[in-house]
């Protein structure tokens, strides 16, 4: 049993890894607005899911083109991320200006109600999009970066497999990782940075101290939409075919991988991220072989959550979260 | 005070839409019995959803049939509506429609659905209101086998089709070791069962068995588990947006092993979803190729020219389901002296269809309401294009 766990271990590891990476980035821009607002914004997932929708159009478009053929993949793909990101990180401004500044003094269960009925906005704009233009809301991008690597795990000890993966697996895997870092090193050694730290920590202190606070939530809502919708257009790369209802489920674990982390802490988002997508395959690689052929893989799931309920009774804040003193 | 106001004013405003409701209900029922001779046939399949192209695709079918007989009607005195539904492939949505199809008086007829996860439930509201159901492509064995008067389908069965796809993979094929997936929905798991049993008993060995979510879009845990068994033969359950992607990823990793599914897999999308992946798939399938007799291309021609959409290998059958239904009201109505019959009359006529003669189909029902006279048919892809190509067909 051990053995054959070993043995898919690299495999798992990898593809773990890339749908991890997704979390991760996903999960940022959950853990950003709580940090900033202490709002749950769902719409963040069908942010992501219009990211893919735009950088497939794009991508689609461009390669209808004569002469893209003759740029390198690569700078094709930066720039669709760029202008994809820039989109969606103003539809976030436009989001977080209509329907949450309207509402920042009311209950938090508003705002809530008010992100979910954005988010099926979204979605069904997407689709009816989607339809109107193809037929079909299921779209297929062109296959970028496909040219196979293998790894050579089993000459490193017998015990393994060769894993073997996509260009477009280390690109998903740099890219999040860049942002990631990017978005550490603006949060912390910035000057905007310092203010969203600053409004994060207490608002009407932070308006005292000359900040704009109204300007600082919506550049938050900017860089985290424009991460998510960065990575919709990494999610379209790597795995070919979206559809408008990616970023509900997607969007779910991603939250969830925010929350496993610490939410509000951005270094938490990114570990629970890769931890909950590294849990995630290897449940749906293993789960049989462990529970002897009781639970197949599709109790995945259940199993990531199962070890996410026990982190959560016994560390209710999340991994990296801090424990909150009551505000006196 | 105030309070006391406005919630007088909100119930009466209540009570005074209650009444405007049932006053328009009202007059709409009366009008049908007055006999303004309308008929109307229900379309009931996903049209948006994972499956949307294959509903659209039955619902296009009926509609042209229906305007094509509508002439005919005309001159017995009634005149022939469509009334589409979309279930989302959702039980719930199904049954919700279904009741609203019941409870119109002038629906005879109901041409679905397509999924069997979504056929199950619905049936028992059309067997309550005793509006006859035609499935163009629910498979589940279960669908007949409950012995509902009103539930009948002009297709073959999974328990024909598991069987034939395993005689196939490993007479044909040589299959000795399989790998089963599915998709836990009714049919994913129903046909995915009968091939394994089927399977079984020919000898092969079944090296494992998985479901993945319907919905997801990353199947890599599964196919890594595929990748550590090593089988000769990969089944999958399900429908062809899921299969798309796991025939990709699948191929992404080096597994070139044959792929062999059911009917859910027989649409374009999954030749858009998993491009050239899609070589050395094979499919079985209740649906027969369109074009394979002189009617049937005639039919694909006219549905171009029609929609400007080409034919997908369910439409054929939304069209002969809607035949089927027809020549049963047609039937009726002439039994009943010209006058219009009872819905549980038109049931029993459909029921009753022995040997007509559609395009691609040839239905007699049996007292559950399986067509005796269906086939299952084997496709291969061995180019990324639509449909595949037919390399047999078993009787039942």
């Amino acid at each position: 049993m051990l053995l054959e766990m070993l043995q898919s271990l690299p495999q798992v590891l990898i593809d773990g890894l890339a749908l991890g990476a997704v979390y991760a980035v996903v999960a940022l821009g959950y853990t950003m607005v709580y940090g900033i607002l202490q709002l749950i914004n769902f719409a963040h997932g069908e942010i992501f899911m219009t990211g893919a929708f735009i950088g497939t159009t794009f991508f689609i478009l461009l390669m209808g083109m004569g002469w893209v053929s003759s740029v390198p993949q690569i700078f094709v793909l930066i720039l669709v991320l760029i202008v994809t990101a820039c989109l969606t990180g103003l539809l976030g401004m436009g989001i977080e200006r209509v329907a949450y500044r309207p509402l920042r003094n009311a209950p938090r269960l508003i705002p809530l109600i008010t992100a979910i009925g954005i988010s099926f906005i979204l979605q069904d704009v997407i689709r009816f999009i989607a339809e109107l233009s193809s037929g079909n809301y299921i779209v297929t991008g062109p296959s970028l970066f496909t040219d196979q690597m293998t790894i050579s795990f089993s000459s490193l000890s017998s015990i393994f497999n060769d894993a073997s993966f996509k260009t477009s697996f280390l690109i998903v895997l740099v890219t999040a990782f860049i942002l990631m870092i990017s978005l550490d090193y603006f949060i912390n050694r910035t000057k905007w940075g310092t203010a969203m730290r600053a409004v994060a920590l207490d608002r009407e202190t932070a308006s005292l101290m000359s900040i704009n606070v109204n300007k600082t939530i919506s550049i938050t809502f900017f860089i985290g939409s424009a991460l998510g919708g960065a990575t919709g257009v990494l999610f379209a790369v790597q795995y070919g075919t979206i559809d408008p209802f990616i970023g509900f489920i997607l969007g779910m674990k991603a939250f969830i991988a925010a929350v496993l982390g610490g939410i509000g802490n951005i270094r938490g988002a990114m570990l629970g991220g890769i931890l909950l997508g590294l849990l995630e395959m290897f449940a749906s690689a293993n789960l049989t072989l462990l529970t002897g052929g009781i639970f197949g893989a599709e109790y995945k799931d259940v199993f990531a959550f199962s070890i996410l309920i026990l982190v959560l009774i016994f560390k209710p804040e999340g991994l990296l979260g801090k424990p909150t003193a009551e505000k006196v | 005070m105030r309070l006391k106001k406005s919630v007088v004013l909100l119930l009466s405003s209540v009570l005074s839409i209650g009444m405007l409701a049932a006053c328009s209900s009202k007059s709409k029922g009366d009008e049908s019995a007055n006999g303004s001779n309308v008929i109307k046939i229900a379309t009931q399949t996903p049209l948006s959803g994972g499956s949307a192209i294959v509903g659209e695709s039955m619902r296009l079918g009926a509609q042209m049939k229906l305007e094509e007989q509508a002439e005919k009607f005309k001159e017995l005195g009634y005149t022939l509506k469509l009334e589409s539904y979309d279930d989302q492939s959702d039980p719930k949505k199904g049954v919700s429609n279904a009741n609203i199809i019941g409870a119109d008086n002038s629906i005879y007829a109901v041409v679905g659905h397509f999924n069997s996860g979504v056929t199950i439930p619905s049936s028992e509201v059309y067997e309550k209101y005793k509006v006859a159901m035609v499935s163009p492509g629910a498979t589940a064995v279960t669908v007949t086998d409950r012995g509902l008067k009103t539930v009948n389908r002009i297709v073959g069965r999974d328990d024909a089709q598991g069987p034939a796809g395993a005689k196939y993979a490993i007479e044909t094929l040589g299959a000795k070791k399989i790998f089963i997936i599915q998709d836990k929905t009714a049919y994913g798991s129903g046909i995915a069962d009968a091939f394994k049993v089927a399977a079984e008993e020919a000898g092969a060995e079944i090296v494992g068995y998985e479901g993945i979510t319907v919905g997801e879009k990353d199947f890599n845990g599964v196919i890594n588990q595929v990748l550590t068994k090593n089988p000769d033969l990969i089944y999958f359950g399900g429908i062809y947006s899921e299969a798309g992607i796991i025939i990709k990823q699948a191929r992404d990793k080096g597994i070139d092993v044959p792929i062999m599914g059911g009917d859910g897999m027989d649409a374009s999308g999954l030749v858009d979803i998993a491009g050239d992946a899609v070589k050395n798939t094979y499919i079985t399938s209740v649906a027969g190729d369109s074009t394979a007799t002189e009617a049937g291309k005639k039919f694909v021609e006219d549905y171009k020219a029609k929609f400007n959409k080409n034919a997908e290998a369910f439409s054929v059958y939304g069209y002969d389901a809607m035949g089927v239904i027809l020549h049963a009201i047609e039937n009726a109505i002439n039994e009943n002296d010209g006058k219009i019959p009872s819905k549980e009359k038109v049931a029993e006529a459909v029921r009753s269809v022995k040997d007509y003669e559609g395009v691609l189909t040839n239905v007699t029902f049996n007292e559950i309401g399986d067509n005796t006279n269906s086939k299952i048919y084997l496709y291969k892809f061995n180019e990324a294009s639509y449909p595949g190509i037919l390399e047999g067909e078993v009787g039942k």
